[in-house]
């Protein structure tokens, strides 16, 4: 049997997710028996090459570009996993929710104390992803089947989770895993 | 108010500041509002922090930091307003002041408010504290108009006085009782200070408890806790001295009975505070009385002036010795989770009215750290009747479980709305054809924290081991949306007076309110319906009953009309975000000049 395929990705977030995922550290050498991976910055495949099993999403959506690439991930793999705060709540990102994006754009283009824009040029270029009115969670978007909870999410925690599903095993996690204060 | 006003104000209190929101409601009372500077003064008056008094000030809803106007105008928002035409009123206010709710133009401010206990008289409104009740647009227009001329709120009045009381020198208000049936409590014959002076004065404080727990009285005022063992408890519990609370916040939208009881019935009231005292040992006792009911004020103290002159309060009531009992009003100030009993107590010690953690219970420990007994003015009335006439004398009347009689406050879509004193274990059957119900399509029962009834339960026994209720109970006939009407407006007063103190209170009750949106915007599915059931379930791990009932609407309502869900459902996908990526890229590009190309 061919071991299950893996794809992540980062959207409105930090790559601090990542990160934690790289925490699991020398049990990555046997996350690497386990399974293989596709589109993801752990191998740095760009482009989807085959359907997955799992995909791990980082990050809210804040732009289009999020939203396209959240959805292609849900055609391309079964399980999907939201991770980490940001991509369950918008986390910091959302943090602009309160304010229109039309103050945002205002403040970061125009008229805020640091911005040296004198001929008023507004990012405008069709090959620009659009900004979205405010950051969304991704399962206001897609449907998402998990959400692991963190910011980050512990490297336990994720070993325990990917460690689970990749044995399509009950995921059991103890309390001291997923508390955080 | 001057500096020296306000510290006049403090020492009238003791500057105590445990008495912080009567305090403010004196301060406030002079326009309407409280300034930075005065909190400044309150605060080393008192010697706490300014964010002491401004944590306080923020909780309750008629406080305020900015200027509210010379008039503020508090509609009503509750479900049976709404019914009752509340939002033409509403219009005719904006658009004559040419400003929204929540805003102030010509010094008149117009604010929305949860259920004022006239649901019998809807669409109503505090205006400077004083209740106007029956209104309509026309109304609205003529009231704003009177405020231009600058008239005082009562020569706004445009009908005349209330029935009975509610036209008595201290009240001058328009309410009216409505009262439909009597029984016991709401009886004409009974005499003042008969019973404490000839009954009372005669019984050990055991034997009172004794006759109470005989007669099987619960508590009236929603959780049905046997009166008896509660003062037993508290008899029982250890402390220098006891209080005695009297919970007159009567916030249930759609409930108003203690408002009657408390206009028709306070010398009843307060006789059932003194058996209560004598029976626990307490000293003193406060009666909690919302802010909406304010307007009553000056007349209960009058009537407790009246008793301390009959020798019924103060020292030595009903010429019991080594017995001294007196009671004082304490003002609440627009919150619905001070009716839970520690969320009371808190708000009585000048603080914020968030619940306590239990135990320890507050018989144990609760104002001020002393044992403490929280009862309903209804409980309290019928302590009295059960002294005067025994306690099998109660229990000869209701069910098994229920024993004596229930004040109902009915509303909504009937000829009759009012008050109806019943033996319990009455049908709602028997409710609707009482008030003149037709073609009904449910009851909410209990308010919003209750059951919303489908007619195929219309059978089923009013007794707290089937349908428990703290009285209140809204008919609503075939015309009425019972998601969007009824539903939408419960989740909203829930989200709107949620303490804020745990996660799944503060933030489940919005979560289920953007599902139903979705469901009646037709983008719900399947997984809505679910997510929705599951969710509510969480509600549990709440602190208190708020929570554990704030979920109620759409769980009983899923219950009890799951087809009305089904029919907005959309059958053929078993998800959908409703993600509209069109609208969501909309303002974007509009500010930056550029078409959307998705
Ligand atoms: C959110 C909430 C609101 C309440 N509001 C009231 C109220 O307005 N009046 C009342 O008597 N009890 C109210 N209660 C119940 C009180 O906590 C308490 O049980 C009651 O006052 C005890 O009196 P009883 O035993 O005579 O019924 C409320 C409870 C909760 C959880
Ligand atoms: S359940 Fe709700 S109202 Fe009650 S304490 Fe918690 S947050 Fe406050």
């Amino acid at each position: 049997m061919s071991k299950p395929v893996i794809a992540t990705t980062s959207l409105a977030g930090c790559f601090g997710c990542h990160m934690s995922f790289l925490d699991i550290d020398d049990r990555l050498l046997d996350l690497i028996e386990l399974v293989e991976f596709n589109k993801s910055p752990i191998d740095d495949i760009k482009t989807f090459t085959k359907d997955c099993d799992i995909g791990l999403i980082e990050g809210g959506c804040c732009n289009t570009e999020n939203i396209h690439l959240l959805k292609e991930f849900r055609k391309r793999c079964k399980i999907l996993v939201s991770f980490g705060e940001c991509a369950i709540m918008g986390g910091l990102p959302a943090m602009r929710n309160d304010i229109s994006v039309k103050e945002c754009l205002e403040e970061a283009y125009l008229s805020g104390p640091s911005t040296v824009n004198e001929d008023k040029i507004l990012p405008n270029d069709e090959e620009l992803p659009m900004i979205l009115d405010r950051v969304y969670p991704c399962h206001e978007i897609v449907k998402m089947d998990y959400h692991l909870p963190g910011c980050p999410p512990t490297a336990d925690m994720i070993w325990i989770v990917l460690h689970a599903l990749i044995l399509d095993v009950d995921i059991e996690l103890p309390y001291e895993v997923i508390k955080y204060d | 108010m001057t500096t020296t006003e306000i510290q006049t104000v403090l020492k009238k209190f003791r500057n105590d500041k445990t008495r912080l929101v009567d305090i403010l409601l004196e301060i406030q009372s002079e326009n309407g509002f409280i300034s930075k500077q005065k909190i400044e003064t309150i605060a080393e008056g008192l010697d706490i922090s300014e964010v002491d008094v401004e944590q306080t000030m923020s909780f309750y809803h008629f406080f305020s930091c900015k200027p509210r106007g010379k008039y503020t105008i508090y509609l009503n928002n509750s479900l049976v307003a709404m019914m009752k035409g509340r939002e033409k009123v509403a219009d005719a206010f904006e658009k004559e002041l040419g400003c929204k709710f929540g805003e102030v133009a010509e010094d008149i401010g117009i604010f929305d408010t949860s259920c004022i206990g006239m649901s019998d008289q809807e669409p109503a409104a505090l205006i400077n504290g004083k209740v106007f009740t029956n209104l309509t647009s026309f109304r609205a227009r003529e009231i704003i108009r009177d405020m231009r001329k600058g008239m005082e709120v009562e020569e706004m009045y445009a009908n005349t006085f209330g029935d009975s009381k509610n036209s008595s020198k201290l009240v001058r208000s328009v309410v009216r009782n409505h009262i439909k049936r009597t029984g016991p409590i709401l009886d004409q014959n009974f005499q003042t200070g008969k019973i404490l002076q000839k009954q009372l004065a005669l019984m050990t404080p055991e034997e009172v408890i004794n006759e109470v727990k005989r007669s099987h009285l619960r508590g009236r005022g929603g959780a049905g806790f046997p009166t008896g063992i509660k003062w037993e408890f508290c008899r029982r519990a250890t402390g220098k001295k006891k209080y005695l609370f009297c919970n007159a916040d009567e916030g249930e939208p759609g409930t108003f009975k203690d408002r009657v009881i408390l206009t028709e019935k306070p010398e009843m009231l307060f006789e059932g505070m003194v058996v209560a005292a004598y029976a626990i040992g307490a000293s003193e006792g406060i009666l909690y009385l919302r802010y909406e009911y304010s307007y009553l004020k000056d007349y209960l103290e009058d009537v407790l002036d009246k008793m301390r002159k009959d020798g019924n309060l103060g020292k030595n009531p009903a010429g019991i010795k080594d017995f001294n009992f007196d009671i004082r009003i304490q003002l609440g100030a627009g919150a619905y989770i001070c009716g839970e009993e520690s969320a009371l107590i808190e708000s009585a010690e000048g603080k914020r009215g968030e619940p306590r953690n239990r135990p320890p219970f507050p018989v144990e420990k609760g104002y001020l750290g002393f044992p403490t007994t929280v009862n309903n003015v209804e409980t309290l009335c019928s302590v009295v009747k059960v002294i005067q006439n025994g306690g099998e004398w109660l229990r000869n009347m209701g069910t098994k479980d229920s024993t004596g009689t229930k004040v109902l406050s009915i509303s909504g879509d009937c000829l009759f709305p009012g008050i109806y004193e019943l033996e319990w274990g009455f049908s709602i059957n028997t409710i609707l054809e009482m008030a003149g119900a037709h073609n009904t399509q449910a009851v909410q029962i209990g308010g919003p924290s209750g059951a919303l009834v489908n007619p195929d339960q219309f059978d089923r026994i009013l007794c707290y081991s089937d349908l428990a209720t703290g009285g209140s109970m809204i008919i609503l006939d075939e015309s009425r949306d019972l998601l969007k009407d009824v539903v939408m407006n419960f989740t909203d007063f829930f989200i709107e007076e949620s303490c804020g103190s745990c996660v799944p209170c503060r933030n489940i009750p919005t979560l289920l309110k953007n599902k139903l949106t979705r469901i009646l915007e037709g983008k719900g599915t399947m997984k809505d319906f679910e997510d929705s059931q599951n969710w509510a379930n969480m509600m549990q791990i709440n602190r208190c009953g708020l929570g554990h009932t704030a979920a109620n609407p759409i769980i009983t309502s899923l219950e009890n009309f799951r087809h009305l869900y089904e029919d907005k459902i959309q059958k053929h996908k078993d998800f959908d975000s409703g993600f509209d990526i069109a609208s969501a890229v909309a303002e974007s590009c509009e500010f930056v000049d550029r078409d959307p190309n998705i």
